[in-house]
């Protein structure tokens, strides 16, 4: 990283680094959730949203919070309690992992491994068995049917993610994300030559984060809230964080992979003041992408579940497969 | 797909709404959107309600025959009245002394009241009203009893009975709303 945490000793730079993680989770997702679920959405609807919490509702987020942490964690009954109790964990964990690969600046990174993107497709599904074990544990008919929708909608709309990305990788010729980002500084940003992956993407991680229009999993009108229902206080605040925290990740994820990440034109990518502004640089475009995700979230009325499953299967797989194969074919004949 | 224009008007309704709601003076205004807002801010800025809103039944006392009409046809039971008979002078020197009703008690519990507006609507002597006033809440739900004294309050508030249409004036009430 910068010059000054080599003169730190192992134990300090641990703590640094956990706190800096910490801060790319927790800051992105308050301001996302401030931003786009309490003002943006408001807006659309023609309504202010918070105003009394501080100006225009600021610190809303903070009287969200002391709720949560004031109310009881209720187990029902006959639950698993051990399975119950670990679920949000699981789900925040899988969210920690993917920030790790996430890289802001040329040195500007937690780890940096040569299969990044890679790495945090795999991390990211871990979240299903997070939910999986919600929907188990609660022992709720609402919370299992939620679990097992979230488990099969999750399985269905990985596979266009990962075929989306791999034109990506293709074009750039690596699975490290610097790598990635680098490529993209040399060419053009991936938007322009993977414009329709990129199209699947946003569709794809809207699926994975379970937004509506595919909020089947927490459908209120059938399932209460799906595998939160059993969920209260602090364990229920967890999974609210890491749905929103991985809305985050994954808009940084696609700024990374189309919209050049820390990259902007005229500036040396690998220079060292990209290490400063690039996470600012990266988190302006992921807020770009999280616009995206959450105006369709406010617009769209939810899928059925046999359409959305068709949509995964019979529309955007076979597109993204189309999408590998001409990537492929312009890689090797130009 | 030939969902796909649908889709795209729906996002334009939706980002239509964030911009007329933002910036109500157009894009070169400034944004002020506790102006563009549908919304009132309640307890800073009072909306006036429609002078015909349901918002809390007035008793014009001196109306009231206590005929039970309004408590019986009541949905949640939520009007209780007690009365009783009393000897008025006659209308006509030498005459027979009339009886009439004398209202002892007449409670509204707007914990219970649905505001269906049913005890209105069957009220023969056009006793009862209904006032545009929403704000009675209280800290104690047992205070949400309201007394005839506190009923016949509300009349203050109660609007002045619109005009019928030309041509109508037999229909015209005949006790005036005050």
């Amino acid at each position: 990283m910068t010059p000054f945490i080599a003169e730190l000793a192992y134990w300090q730079e641990t703590v640094l680094r956990g706190l800096v993680g910490l801060v790319a989770v927790l800051l992105p997702t308050g301001a996302l959730v401030y931003l786009f679920l309490f003002k943006m959405m408001s807006f659309m609807q023609s309504r202010l949203g918070p105003m009394e919490t501080g100006p225009y509702g600021q610190l809303q987020l903070l009287a969200e919070f002391g709720k949560f942490l004031q109310k009881e964690d209720i187990f029902p009954a006959k639950a698993d309690r051990v399975v119950f109790a670990a679920a949000p964990f699981v789900v925040l964990v899988s969210t920690f992992l993917l920030v790790l690969v996430l890289p802001g600046g040329p040195d500007a990174h937690f780890i940096d491994v040569n299969t990044g993107i890679y790495f945090a497709l795999a991390v990211s599904s871990v979240s299903v068995i997070g939910i999986l074990m919600a929907g188990w544990g609660s022992n709720s008919k609402y919370s299992l049917l939620g679990g097992l929708r979230a488990a099969a909608q999750l399985i269905a709309y990985e596979l266009p993610l990962v075929l989306s990305v791999v034109g990506v990788v293709i074009m750039a010729g690596t699975l490290n994300m610097k790598g990635i980002v680098e490529a993209q500084a040399g060419s053009v940003w991936y938007i322009i030559p993977q414009f329709v992956a990129f199209l699947i993407f946003l569709v794809s991680i809207q699926a994975e984060l379970t937004q509506p229009p595919f909020d089947m999993p927490v459908a209120e009108s059938e399932l209460v809230t799906g595998y939160l229902t059993e969920y209260s206080g602090i364990r229920f605040l967890l999974f609210f964080i890491g749905e929103f925290a991985t809305a985050a990740v994954f808009s940084a994820i696609g700024a990374t992979l189309f919209l050049g990440g820390w990259h902007i034109p005229f500036v040396d990518v690998s220079s060292e003041v990209m290490n400063w502004i690039g996470p600012l640089v990266l988190a302006a475009k992921m807020i770009l992408i999280a616009f995206f995700i959450f105006w369709f979230r406010i617009t769209y009325p939810r899928f059925r579940e046999d359409q959305l499953q068709q949509l995964a299967w019979k529309f955007l797989i076979p597109l993204s497969l189309a999408n590998i194969a001409v990537t492929a074919f312009f890689k090797v004949v130009f | 797909m030939p969902q796909l224009p649908g889709m795209l008007v729906g996002l334009g309704v939706t980002a239509k709404t964030f911009f007329k709601t933002v910036f109500p003076d157009g894009p070169t205004g400034p944004p002020a959107p506790s102006k563009g807002a549908h919304t009132v801010q309640y307890p800073h800025v009072k909306e006036a309600p429609p002078t015909r809103a349901r918002g809390v039944i007035a008793l014009h006392q001196d109306n009231c025959t206590a005929c039970m009409l309004c408590a019986r046809e009541c949905p949640d039971w939520c009007i209780y009245i007690e009365g009783h008979k009393e000897l008025a002078p006659p209308r006509r020197a030498g005459g027979k002394p009339r009886q009439k009703n004398k209202l002892d008690r007449f409670d509204i519990d707007f914990a219970l009241c649905m505001y269906c507006g049913i005890c209105v609507e069957v009220c023969p002597f056009d006793a009862l009203f209904w006032s545009p006033e929403f704000e009675f809440s209280e800290m104690k739900i047992a205070d949400l009893l309201h007394d005839k004294s506190r009923l016949a309050d509300w009349m203050e508030t109660v609007p002045e009975f619109p005009a019928y249409e030309a041509g109508s004036e037999q229909k015209v009430r005949k006790v005036p709303a005050t």
